[in-house]
């Protein structure tokens, strides 16, 4: 909520009291209502990502005879991969930080960085599924296999969707301009894509640095 | 080119589903040709199904919950006669096949389609008006969440006509559900008809939470909250953290039966008790979203017929909030024989005791905000004091399931589906019952009739009683549950008197169609014209019968709980405002048109028709595409015309 209030002071000059919503002031103002929301959605997105790695959890060692995650997972490009990830929520972040500041060039560079490094995060993951595939090893050899699959598969779909959403939202920023409307969608999208990340932190911890070797 | 659809999914040689398919059918084309011949459509289209407003869509909800519970209840019958008749040598008139499909049905259509819709549809129609703003915070998402619940509906009733339902009871345990002991459509149309409306459930709860924390009435702060708020919210929140883990695992139950993954199979070490897990993780938590908006409308309702303010408010709220966290922690007791462990069932067996504790400060502060007040025995409040009673009663006797022994006796016997129905009957659906008798003045500007209203409350509460005490009697005679055919004969006399208060709850369902048909027949005589039929305490009885479309002209100014109360006593209603303008949403098709698709998409699904579930799936996504390029999404009403809507009578 820090960054929604900041918004208000510094664009829109809602007093920050009254802002809250807690009550005293009456109904929140637009920007604060649809980043809330975003927030709550987020959460409940985390939830099914938590039931998603508690599955995990329970499969993981469930390999019916079939290959383990040490056989089978390339730290290296697992590296590669998260860094590009990490690195595109930086340059997410100063994109909206400048389309906040009404830059919209720089806004621009700034989501193209980001998409770069999002569709090179999904060409890697990709290669690695269709690597295990050819290897036998493809979601239905075993339990930990489908628990596995689905549970990254599951955060490269967030992440495919993410890339279309970013690329809507350039087109409104091009068509509408940086309006009030159209900052409010960027942010709750930065969200979501920050929010990727700390899913994929617990992906490469649970996954892959505590099964890979 | 059309997956598994061939004419062998339609059901010819089977008379009964045939038949029914047939009224089916014929009804809802009189209902269309009446529609079209009196050119209601524009009407229809323009106020009802675009409209994104919270009260519109709330009566939705509850005409789609209503229209279910008929359907749950025609479920319902016909297993009672079933069990009443097939006895011994007789083997009664539902093959197995047939009867486990109804049970299936009965169940998931009661929980997900029948008692859902309706809690939320209460909730949509007042929480807005109690908390004294113009709508929700996302009232086209609320448009997109009625029309996916819809699209679940739907989907759940074409299984009788086309193809079948699940056999594997409401839950779809594995391995039963899984490809190799399911391997028709049954499991599939549970599965993507729950998983398309537990999307717009979980948009719902979204949409509530947000409402409820950050948009209330100037000076509205939590603790002036009408308790329905409160309990909403928790509602809400417990939508927002249960419902992502039925879709999670859901999915993994699709993607074993599609994709031949091994999460809950028998080899390739999949884990059926991680199913069980996970789904009660969810299942325990739904019970508390229904109960405890049941629990607000009764806080509502004691408090508005006893003349009084709540008992203890602040105790209620922190019931509420203690009830909310604990519900997360007692899913095991679903499956104490597991076989988890004595220390396990201890723990999770002591926590569903502790949860009685909340339960019971409630019941106390319902007694004492009664007592000595002046009760006034209209409809709700009928149901209030039978809901207490009964309620007291279920609470009870899951205490007594909550003692791992003891369920080791009972687990899975009549006696379990006794409690249930005892705590979702007498506590839930008197509530939805009491909640709709009680708002329905402020929904449509007239009272409903009070001899068919406390006809079907007799029918409804002795027809309970008669229904389901016999079978705490035979669960303890060892009559396990969804039994298709009785083999002690003993049990007849007692499965008698269950089907004797199964008809009685039936008469019940009459005298409210009767209530509802005579109450419009006389609506001139019994219009209510001061927006306050009950001398109501919270604010949505400070507006008018029916509100306009915003609600409130101007945000009332909240000093105290029970705000119109305080407002009535110091003189300060009604006031006469100086009037602004006032931004309305525009109506938005986007729900309609997504979930028109997102049904095509499910069948499409369930029946492998990979091609149109494609096409389906990006038509939806460009709909919500469209929807979320418009930055014009409210229209202003002028200060003038709201004056001028003010004066006119309603």
């Amino acid at each position: 909520m820090t960054i929604a209030t900041t918004f208000d002071r510094t664009l829109t000059g809602v007093p920050t009291a009254l802002a809250r919503g807690r009550g005293g002031g009456g109904p929140a103002p637009k920007r604060i209502v649809v980043a809330y929301g975003f927030w709550i959605f987020i959460l409940s997105d985390m939830i099914m990502f938590s039931a998603l790695f508690a599955a995990y959890a329970v499969l993981a060692g469930n390999t019916a005879g079939g290959p383990t995650g040490a056989e089978l997972f390339n730290l290296r490009n697992v590296f590669i991969e998260t860094m590009c990830l990490l690195l595109s929520s930086y340059t997410c972040g100063i994109g909206v930080l400048s389309a906040e500041r009404v830059q919209p060039t720089l806004f621009l560079v700034f989501a193209i960085f980001t998409f770069a490094l999002g569709a090179a995060f999904l060409f890697i993951e990709a290669t690695e599924f269709a690597s295990m595939a050819a290897k036998g090893a493809g979601p239905s050899r075993s339990a930990f296999l489908s628990s596995f699959f689905t549970l990254v598969g599951t955060h490269g779909v967030h992440v495919a969707s993410g890339l279309v959403a970013l690329v809507y939202l350039v087109a409104q920023v091009l068509v509408k301009g940086l309006r009030p409307a159209v900052l409010r969608r960027l942010l709750c999208w930065s969200l979501f894509w920050h929010a990727l990340d700390i899913v994929w932190v617990g992906v490469f911890t649970l996954v892959y640095l505590m099964g890979g070797h | 080119m059309l997956g598994r659809l061939t004419w062998a999914a339609i059901p010819f040689n089977e008379p009964l589903p045939l038949i029914s398919m047939g009224v089916i059918l014929i009804v809802i084309l009189a209902v269309l040709a009446l529609v079209t011949v009196k050119g209601w459509w524009p009407y229809l289209w323009r106020e009802w199904i675009t409209s994104v407003d919270h009260k519109r869509i709330g009566v939705m909800y509850v005409v789609l919950g209503l229209v279910m519970l008929l359907r749950g209840y025609s479920d319902a019958i016909m297993m009672r006669t079933q069990q009443a008749i097939a006895i011994g040598s007789a083997q009664g008139y539902l093959p197995p096949d047939h009867y486990d499909q109804i049970f299936s049905a009965h169940g998931t259509i009661m929980i997900f389609f029948v008692a859902m819709p309706l809690v939320i549809g209460l909730m949509n129609f007042a929480v807005p008006l109690q908390l004294g703003v113009r709508d929700v915070a996302f009232p086209v998402l609320n448009s997109v969440s009625f029309w996916l619940t819809a699209t679940g509906a739907l989907l759940i009733n074409l299984s009788l006509v086309i193809g079948n339902f699940a056999r594997t009871g409401w839950m779809g345990y594995p391995p039963l559900s899984e490809l190799a002991f399911s391997p028709d459509v049954g499991v599939d149309y549970y599965l993507w008809s729950l998983q398309i409306s537990g999307i717009g459930t979980l948009l719902t709860g979204i949409n509530f939470v947000t409402t409820i924390l950050k948009l209330r009435a100037p000076g509205m702060t939590y603790f002036r909250m009408p308790v329905f708020c409160w309990t909403a919210l928790a509602s809400s929140l417990l939508i927002v953290a249960a419902f992502p883990v039925l879709t999670a695992t859901f999915m993994m139950l699709l993607l074993d039966r599609y994709l031949g993954m091994h999460f809950f199979t028998n080899d390739a070490g999949g884990n059926q008790m991680m199913y069980v897990n996970l789904f009660w993780a969810w299942g325990h938590p739904e019970v508390y979203i229904l109960i405890l908006p049941a629990f607000g409308i009764f806080s509502e309702v004691v408090a508005t017929f006893s003349g009084k303010g709540l008992f203890s408010y602040r105790s209620m709220v922190w019931a509420t909030l203690a009830i909310c966290v604990l519900s997360f922690m007692v899913w095991l007791h679903h499956f104490f024989t597991m076989g988890a462990g004595a220390d396990v069932n201890a723990f999770f067996g002591i926590m569903s005791s502790i949860i009685a504790v909340p339960t019971g400060v409630k019941v106390f502060n319902w007694l004492f905000t009664m007592f000595r007040g002046r009760i006034v025995f209209h409809t709700p409040m009928l149901f209030a004091v039978g809901f207490i009673i009964t309620f007291v009663i279920g609470g009870l006797t899951g205490v007594l399931l909550a003692v791992p022994p003891v369920d080791f006796v009972v687990h899975n016997s009549a006696f379990l589906v006794a409690h249930f129905h005892n705590v979702i009957i007498g506590g839930v659906l008197f509530g939805i019952l009491a909640g709709i008798n009680y708002w329905f003045p402020k929904a449509f500007g007239f009272t409903l009739d009070e001899r068919f209203g406390h006809a079907s409350f007799w029918c409804w509460l002795i027809g309970f009683y008669l229904a389901f005490m016999p079978l705490y009697a035979l669960g303890l005679m060892g009559m396990t549950r969804r039994l298709q055919h009785i083999p002690d004969p003993s049990w007849r006399p007692l499965l008698l008197v269950a089907e004797i208060g199964a008809i009685v709850i039936f008469c019940g369902v009459l005298c409210q169609i009767a209530q509802l048909y005579v109450s419009i027949r006389t609506r001139e005589q019994r219009q209510d014209v001061t927006g306050d039929p009950w001398n109501g305490r919270t604010l949505e009885w400070s507006t008018s019968s029916p509100p306009p479309a915003y609600n409130y002209a101007v945000l009332p100014k909240v000093e105290t709980i029970d705000a119109f109360w305080q407002m009535k006593r110091m003189g300060r209603a009604p006031v006469k405002p100086a009037y602004e303008a006032i931004e309305v949403p525009h109506n938005s098709p986007a729900g309609f048109i997504t979930a028109f698709f997102a049904t095509i998409m499910g069948f499409s699904l369930i029946w492998h028709i990979w091609w149109l579930a494609i096409l389906n799936f990006l038509a939806a996504i460009i709909v919500v595409l469209i929807a979320g390029w418009s930055t014009e999404r409210e229209h202003e009403i002028s200060a003038a015309e709201v004056a001028q809507l003010e004066r006119a009578p309603a």
